[in-house]
């Protein structure tokens, strides 16, 4: 590939403007097409059913009697999902997901499906099954799964990352460790020490879309998958291996999206649609309820955390340790791991240690969330950082000021930083109004600060030229937040035309090449990428096209704003000729004119945010309210500033309903019990202020335009600044996430009892 | 199960169809008729995604039966443009970037015009508490305010 991805400093004409983005009037007008909003001639009706217990032995299951229900034209089990992972733990764990093969493991747990004409009979025929469980012990909470004693939950699980192999299984599935020095050194050196414990509830995504599919297998063994996903290629992949389809003939169609952040990531039910529809021979439509999405998709972990750090009497830290503990569910997974890299990761340390802990609960399997597990992590260490700040009575800003991270430092998860954000984002908050405006009675000022690696990845993309002179870009990317506008601001800007002569789409997987799914903030960072180089490609071919109208050597010709020019005074009576004049006459000059890039995009830059954050505390209910609310974070550079503001305030607010109210309540009976949006209650348009923003462009250096990706930072500060906030408001330290008015006001009387 | 047989009136055009005693409003809509605009965000009357308005007056068409729009006047997102001529409400959405995903857009922009049609001059608290019943959660409600208020200006001028 030769194609440069560094970064160099260029004045933009399109990019860092605000136009609107190509796909709103259809999102308007109600006519964009999401998972459900899509249908095929002949289409059934698909619904799962699923355990009612936490965790089951599946000793039987009798389908005979739904089979025989008028309108039923198939119903599955395990059975018809045979195990082809060949050996491959992972994707085993995602096809037990799927349908649970020997036991159900959490309340919500798909054990069968059926497919029928409409949804009624679907309804019917999921009473008229019989499954026969033996009922066994459950463990929820992630310190008590943690214990020697807990229910164990799969016995072929032992505890990786420990000198020994453990002679027992356990629902501790990894321990991992990160940092550097010697913090028992450190911890000696310091003059004051802060050690606290921290929970955190567990929280779901909240999309408002539910998951939704269309699947139709064909006897010769193709495939079309309509299905709303952060990633239709892995969405491919993944199906192709569980139902043992060959990949290029599962053709997967991303619908537009009605919210992700992480939890779209993974395949739930589409292979149950897809062998709902091989068993009938007719497509299948398969749409989650809510109650579903809540009990059986990917909510986030919960946690418990414990966080010491030490510092010196001039506010130096010394020493930082933490050991945190996450659910994943009843599958192993890296949500620990990723918390303990990230939990320091903003400041400059000479000794560090995280050790993380994986745990196995009867809780739906773990997905991502947004930044995931960081928010967690930051908010055990964000109050500690300023519980510290004030025993050593300095500010909390000129405490993290002068311990944060800079380019050179050695990050606690290992690599050396380059140029970043953090040090800008907490000069930026110390000289924001917002830190000098007045507060009242009951009220509390809290900041905090927020770290996430970002990532780059595979990606492919294509750019056409239409004939005149019209731009078509294809991308394999799903648009989960308005890059198809950021997609074109950038190939607009490369061409050097204008945005309204380029238009982006979302390609399926028979399109496009392989790209991996929109996570990690990577969909504008790495498509941005591809559709420069793919630009570049293009211009190439502009050039050569342009050299043969003229009859001149294509060395002679360069590109600039939207025009071939012909170089040097003998060709002064050249006229530039713009790409709809090169276009136009493809035709005649080797026909059509496109540029094609596949890319790994490395170099993703990190990405650092601070809030400011004000609530009121109402000392009588225990109830918080944001009454004003900061961001601050790096972008490196804003493609579509509005759209980077967007995502500030968007993940801002989910951190609000994060730490004061949103949490996964579950019975001693094991059973979810607020599967509703009535009862696990995200924030409404009335809870909330308005969520300021402040973007800052440190450019990042493996990227030509400096962009980094912008879409999960913002949500690791909120609840470290609504913690810190209340606590000031309140006069007592805050270590249990959500802040719920009852846990405030526990907190109020604990304090008055002394 | 026999159908029930309605005579109804869908963003002013006259509409007859047959449903289910149990189906609601917005599986017709959806599943009968293929206006798919209004969305299934809960079922339960949590989300809004589903608003239109019968009669005059905001529902979540997941708590109306098919069978109560006998006889009245139903309006969904389909019918809020006149022709190529998008609702202000509409134009400042776009203006604004008061959407991400749009899944709840079509629910907030009937929410919003039933909001300024009753009131033309809101405040933010009024709007505010004028959206609650509608959930998103991409933008912070932040832009979606704006664009209400920018759309009430609009209004209010034309």
């Amino acid at each position: 590939m030769n194609f440069d991805p560094r970064y160099s400093g260029r004045n933009f004409s399109s990019v860092g403007t605000r136009p609107i983005r190509p796909d709103g009037i259809d999102k308007v007008t109600g006519r964009a097409r999401y998972g459900a909003d899509f249908n095929m001639a002949g289409q059934l009706v698909g619904r799962v059913l699923r355990s009612p217990h936490a965790h089951a032995l599946i000793k039987s299951i009798d389908t005979s009697k739904a089979e025989k229900l008028a309108g039923v034209k198939a119903v599955i089990t395990a059975k018809d999902l045979p195990d082809l992972t060949n050996g491959d733990a992972a994707m085993y764990d995602i096809l037990d997901n799927s349908m649970a093969r020997k036991k159900a493991l959490y309340d919500g747990h798909a054990v069968a499906a059926v497919a029928a004409i409409d949804a009624r009979t679907a309804r019917q025929a999921l009473k008229l099954i019989e499954v026969d469980y033996e009922v066994l012990p459950h463990v929820t909470d992630v310190d008590e799964a943690a214990q020697h004693h807990a229910p164990l939950i799969n016995d072929r699980v032992f505890t990786e990352g420990l000198e020994e192999k453990p002679a027992k299984p356990s629902n501790v599935t990894k321990r991992t460790q990160f940092g550097h020095g010697d913090v028992h050194k450190g911890f000696a050196q310091a003059d004051f020490v802060v050690e606290r414990s921290f929970k955190t509830e567990q929280t779901h995504q909240g999309y408002i879309e539910p998951h939704a599919c269309v699947a139709s297998v064909n006897p010769d063994g193709t495939a079309d998958l309509w299905v709303c996903t952060q990633g239709h290629f892995v969405y491919r992949q993944h199906c192709a291996q569980l139902l043992g389809l060959e990949a290029s003939k599962l053709r997967v169609t991303s619908s537009e999206i009605g919210g992700g952040f992480g939890g779209k990531t993974h395949v739930w039910a589409e292979p149950v649609a897809l062998a709902l529809s091989r068993k009938a021979g007719r497509p299948v439509k398969l749409v989650m309820t809510r109650d579903e999405v809540f009990r059986a998709s990917g909510p986030t972990s919960a946690t418990s955390i414990d966080v010491k750090i030490g510092a010196k009497k001039d506010g130096t830290i010394t020493a930082a340790e933490a050991t945190l503990r996450y659910s994943c569910g009843p599958y192993p997974g890296s949500w620990a791991e990723i918390g303990a890299m990230t939990a320091f990761a903003c400041y400059k340390l000479e000794n560090v240690k995280t050790v993380g802990y994986e745990v196995l609960v009867n809780r739906p399997k773990t997905a991502a969330y947004r930044a995931p597990s960081a928010p967690m992590a930051a908010f055990a260490v964000e109050s500690v950082v300023d519980e510290l700040a004030k025993e050593l009575g300095m500010d909390a800003v000129e405490f993290r000021i002068k311990n944060a991270a800079q380019e050179g430092t050695r990050s606690s998860y290992g690599p050396v930083y380059g140029p970043i954000g953090i040090g800008p984002t907490l000069e930026a908050v110390k000289s924001h109004p917002h830190m000098k405006a007045p507060l009242k009675a009951n009220q509390g000022r809290g900041m905090a600060c927020g770290f996430w690696f970002n990532f780059g990845g595979q990606t492919c993309t294509d750019l056409n030229i239409g004939m005149d002179g019209t731009v078509s870009l294809a991308v394999g990317t799903v648009d989960v937040g308005g890059s198809r506008a950021s997609l074109s601001l950038v190939a607009a800007e490369e061409l050097g035309i204008d945005y309204s002569q380029v238009k982006a789409v979302v390609a399926d997987t028979s399109s496009l090449g392989y790209n991996d799914m929109t996570d990690g903030s990577r969909g504008t960072f790495s498509s941005s990428m591809a559709t420069i180089s793919a630009a570049r490609n293009a211009i190439k071919i502009l050039k050569d096209r342009a050299a043969q109208m003229w009859d001149i050597p294509v060395e002679d010709v360069t590109w600039e704003k939207g025009h071939a020019i012909a170089k040097g005074e003998k060709y002064g009576n050249l006229s530039p000729l713009s790409l709809k004049d090169i276009a136009a006459a493809s035709g005649k000059t080797g026909g059509p004119i496109a540029g094609h890039s596949e890319l790994v995009a490395d170099g993703a830059g990190v990405s650092f945010a601070t809030h400011i954050c004000d609530v009121e505390v109402d000392p009588e209910t225990g109830l918080t309210r944001v009454i004003r609310y900061t961001v601050v974070q790096d972008a490196g550079k804003a493609v579509h500033p509005t759209y980077v503001e967007g995502q500030y305030q968007g993940g801002a607010a989910q951190g609000i309903g994060w730490a004061l109210n949103e949490e996964y309540i579950y019975g001693k009976d094991g059973r979810l019990q607020n599967p509703g949006f009535l009862d696990y209650r995200i924030p409404v348009c009335s809870d909330l202020p308005m969520i300021d923003t402040q973007i800052l462009e440190i450019p990042n250096p493996n990227h030509p335009y400096g962009v980094r990706g912008v879409g999960e930072t913002s949500i690791v500060p909120p609840l470290a600044a609504i913690a810190n906030a209340v606590s000031n408001a309140v006069g007592v330290r805050m270590t249990h996430i959500p802040m719920s008015p009852p846990r405030i006001l526990a907190a109020l009387d604990a304090e008055r009892e002394g | 199960m026999a159908g029930v047989a309605v005579s109804t009136t869908i963003n002013g055009d006259a509409v007859e169809y047959l449903c289910q005693p149990d189906e609601t409003l917005l599986d017709v809509l959806r599943d009968r008729l293929g206006l798919t605009g209004a969305k299934e965000g809960c079922g339960t009357g949590d989300c809004g995604a589903c608003s239109v308005i019968v009669d005059g007056r905001l529902v979540c068409s997941c708590l109306v039966l098919g069978a109560e729009a006998e006889g009245r006047k139903v309006e969904t997102i389909e019918g809020m443009a006149h022709g190529d001529q998008l609702h202000p409400l509409q134009q400042k959405f776009l203006e604004h970037a008061a959407l991400q995903c749009g899944i709840c857009t079509p629910g907030f922009l009937i929410a919003a015009k039933d909001l300024l049609e009753k009131n033309p001059s809101p405040t933010e608290e009024e709007i505010r508490f004028g959206l609650a019943g509608n959930l998103c959660r991409c933008t912070g409600y932040d832009k979606i305010v704006r664009a209400v208020q920018d759309a009430a200006n609009v209004m209010k001028g034309a």
